[in-house]
């Protein structure tokens, strides 16, 4: 073989050698985390493993369209995952356990779906014993319907239920508040002189009371990420997405009983007044916390903290009182 | 002007090396173009495959090497290459007289372009698909290569490229408009030239591999220039000219499949414009969801139009016609006129979505994997459409100088078939208001 032939072989050969090892390896050796919609896969992978006190970096790209990255339960800002860019994160834990991270842009129908958890290991410095949830030691029924037999005629106003309420001998402590729905109050003021419009407005004030400025911001903020795209801005359950979960349960439901079983599909109407006065903020904690109900309803648990779930609970009475000089 | 006067460039040309290195630059840049679309992020516009092909590599063949180099495009191709380096046994080495696979010769019915006719049409039914999802496009470019190697083992010559390509039809087709050509200088010569070396080869090189004579050589359609009758001519008898545009299309073809491929670029420039840049989603929705029932109709309607509509109204119009050709003949003679329009269909069609996408290019090129890399500092570059004040003037001169093209193309091959060109250049004139209205 001529010297020509051979080194132009080695050079054709180098080159398709190159053309496919390079990529290859590069690729192989990027440890990226795929982010793609429920339906295609979610996250990928979606278990990481972390140890306290050691920073981790994580490198997020997205397949197909925006997708956002936050972990539960962690003070951090959301960052956003771009389709075909990479985006850079650094997280540090400071105490052992599992974390949940999940979507935080309405990436499709399923997008509550894409879900990952962070199994983060090492010793605990300060271990904090589990509390439970108002909900369970209440002992409440979450999927037990909840609808009130009457509901006010006007909507229930804090500004006249506080000149209402100077005399009344009612609990204001936030205990009361949170295990009592709106009706249990509105009940309970039977005896008194008022009229139902007028013990409606006490309830709304008892309500604002138990609330805060900053608290009601938090929780529209709160709403307004998570919420919004299923229960709509204005909570009437028409939000984006409502129309094609509504078709998504038709479809599953084909099987199961009857209508009942399809409208469970639909997201919660928090402004009907039937069933927003007949729960506790107890009894919404449970729902946010847990989800399920036989709907897409996403459990929320390992994701909000206590306090933000509180938070929410109040934002949700916005959506039936009427509060005074404070965020509707 | 004789190009090939020029000592530099003819040696360069009959040199194996300076085209050796860029057919490994080609050929590494292609294979890289499979791997990232199989393996790169599945976001097409940062994918390398999708970016470099479908918008890089479509702007450079459709607007500059098509236009002004013929078949440039297929002098540097790397598709063919391992396919023909196996089949001959060596990459620079004189050629072997024995042949190294089965070297059959193709058969007479598959010698013509229809084929490559079947093939383009192929990939425009699933276009919508292929242009924005990286690992088809992948595949496809694997199946291409792998093809080319699979006609190379059991065909003589570069049958994939003669044959089969999807492109090199329509390449060879609008080559013949191209400012560019190979052809003998001294027809004698190749007369009395004994063993035509230039079709079988010596010991200087390989004999055509586009199984043409290049003694016989008239137009531009099926020689791929790739500089192996320069090589081979003991009489230095070859010359690379450069010409007026559209010089090939004094001698219209006769050949149906020739006259289809024009009908089929012509109406496939037009049907891309509607789906691609026009604003209906049910139409985009019906090219994209391939295997659906909406897809089943618009492949349906894609193929009616190529097939039925376009042919069928071109045919009526010349139907009037007074001529003592058959009409079959006719047919294919006056479609020649299709052929400078159905170019600037194609350059019109093309500088919409090559503006609007090229800055796709350089973020691309600092990270064709998406993967993260920044190898040029241009990765984060935002998408931002160029030169858009342009856009319509451009895309308007193109057709309306494509109208004219096409008319006094009309009228040249109207003259050859002693007919009337009225019926087509009314015909060109209906077809630029359509692609001009689609486009604006």
């Amino acid at each position: 073989m001529k010297r020509s032939e051979l080194i132009s072989r080695v050079f054709v050969i180098v080159g398709m050698i190159l053309a496919v090892g390079a990529p290859l390896y590069f690729w192989k050796n990027t440890p990226l985390i795929h982010a793609r919609m429920a339906d295609d896969g979610g996250w990928s992978p979606d278990v990481i493993q972390a140890e306290v006190g050691k920073p981790l970096h994580l490198t997020f790209t997205s397949d197909d369209v925006v997708h956002g990255f936050a972990v539960g339960q962690m003070d951090m800002q959301s960052v956003d995952i771009l389709p075909g860019k990479v985006t850079d994160v650094t997280l540090n834990f400071d105490k052992p356990g599992i974390y949940t991270f999940y979507c935080t842009r309405w990436c499709g129908l399923n997008h509550w779906r894409m879900r990952g958890r962070i199994e983060v290991s090492g010793a605990s410095t300060d271990p904090e014993p589990a509390s439970v949830p108002l909900y369970v030691s209440l002992g409440l029924n979450l999927d037990a319907p909840h609808d009130v037999p009457t509901i006010p005629s006007r909507s229930p106003s804090a500004i006249r239920g506080e000149r209402l309420t100077t005399n009344l001998p009612i609990e204001q402590s936030a205990n009361y508040y949170r295990s009592h729905s709106p009706y249990q109050v509105f009940d309970a003021l039977k005896s008194t002189s008022l009229t139902e419009q007028q013990r409606w407005d006490v309830v709304a004030y008892l309500w604002q009371s138990n609330t805060t400025e900053e608290s009601l911001a938090n929780g529209k903020q709160l709403y307004a990420q998570n919420c919004a795209a299923c229960h709509g801005e204005n909570g009437a359950g028409d939000g984006v997405f409502a129309d094609d979960l509504a078709r998504a349960g038709e479809a599953s439901m084909q099987t199961m009983s009857g209508a009942d079983a399809m409208s469970m599909q639909k997201p919660a109407d928090f402004t009907n007044p039937t069933r927003m006065l007949g729960a506790s903020p107890a009894l919404l904690q449970g729902k946010i916390l847990r989800g399920g109900m036989g709907t897409g309803m996403p459990m929320w648990g390992s994701i909000f903290t206590e306090e933000q779930i509180w938070d929410l609970t109040t934002y949700l009475y916005s959506f039936q009182f009427q509060y005074q000089g404070v965020i509707q | 002007m004789e190009l090939t006067r020029l000592p530099r460039l003819k040696s360069a040309l009959k040199s194996r090396y300076p085209q050796l290195a860029v057919f490994i630059v080609m050929l590494v840049g292609y294979i890289f173009a499979i791997l990232a679309g199989l393996i790169g992020t599945p976001v097409g516009s940062h994918n390398f495959s999708i970016v470099f092909v479908w918008i890089a590599w479509w702007a450079i063949l459709i607007l500059v090497a098509v236009p002004f180099f013929g078949r440039g495009w297929c002098a540097v191709c790397p598709i063919p290459l391992p396919g023909e380096w196996l089949q001959r046994g060596a990459i620079l080495a004189p050629p072997n007289k024995k042949p190294k696979w089965l070297n059959l010769r193709v058969p007479k019915m598959f010698r013509n372009i229809w084929l490559q006719n079947i093939s383009f049409l192929l990939l425009a039914l699933f276009s919508s698909v292929l242009l924005t999802t990286p690992n088809i496009t992948g595949i496809v470019l694997a199946v291409m290569l792998f093809a080319a190697i699979g006609l190379s083992a059991i065909f003589e010559r570069r049958a994939f490229c003669r044959y089969l390509c999807p492109v090199g039809g329509f390449i060879g087709l609008y080559s013949q408009t191209a400012p560019i050509e190979l052809r003998i200088k001294d027809r004698q010569v190749c007369a009395k030239c004994v063993g035509k070396p230039c079709y079988n080869g010596n010991e200087n090189g390989y004999g055509c591999p586009w199984d043409v004579f290049p003694g016989g050589l008239a137009k531009n359609t099926y020689c791929g220039l790739c500089m192996e009758c320069i090589r081979t001519c003991p009489h230095d008898n070859i010359a690379i000219n450069l010409r007026p545009f559209s010089a090939d299309l004094a001698k219209p073809s006769t050949r149906l499949d020739e006259a289809f491929k024009a009908f089929i670029m012509f109406g496939s420039a037009m049907i891309y414009a509607a789906v691609l840049l026009g604003s209906s989603g049910t139409l985009k929705d019906a090219a994209y969801n391939v295997g659906s029932a909406a897809w089943l109709v618009y492949a349906v309607v894609f193929l009616a139009i190529i097939f039925g509509v376009l042919p069928g109204l071109f045919t009526l119009g010349i139907l009037r016609t007074k001529s003592n050709l058959p009409l079959k003949q006719r047919f294919a003679q006056l479609s020649t006129a299709l052929i400078p329009l159905g170019l600037m269909f194609w350059v019109a069609f093309s500088l919409s979505f090559v503006l609007t996408n090229a800055s796709y290019i350089i973020a691309a090129l600092s990270d064709p994997l998406g993967l993260g890399w920044n190898l040029f500092g241009t990765a984060n570059v935002a998408w931002q459409p160029m030169l858009t004040s342009i856009l319509a003037p451009a895309q308007t001169l193109a057709l309306v100088a494509g109208l004219v093209w096409s008319a006094r193309t009309a009228q040249m091959s109207a003259k050859g078939a002693g007919v009337s060109a009225s019926p087509v250049i009314v015909y060109c004139f209906v077809a630029t208001s359509i692609m001009l209205w689609l486009l604006l």
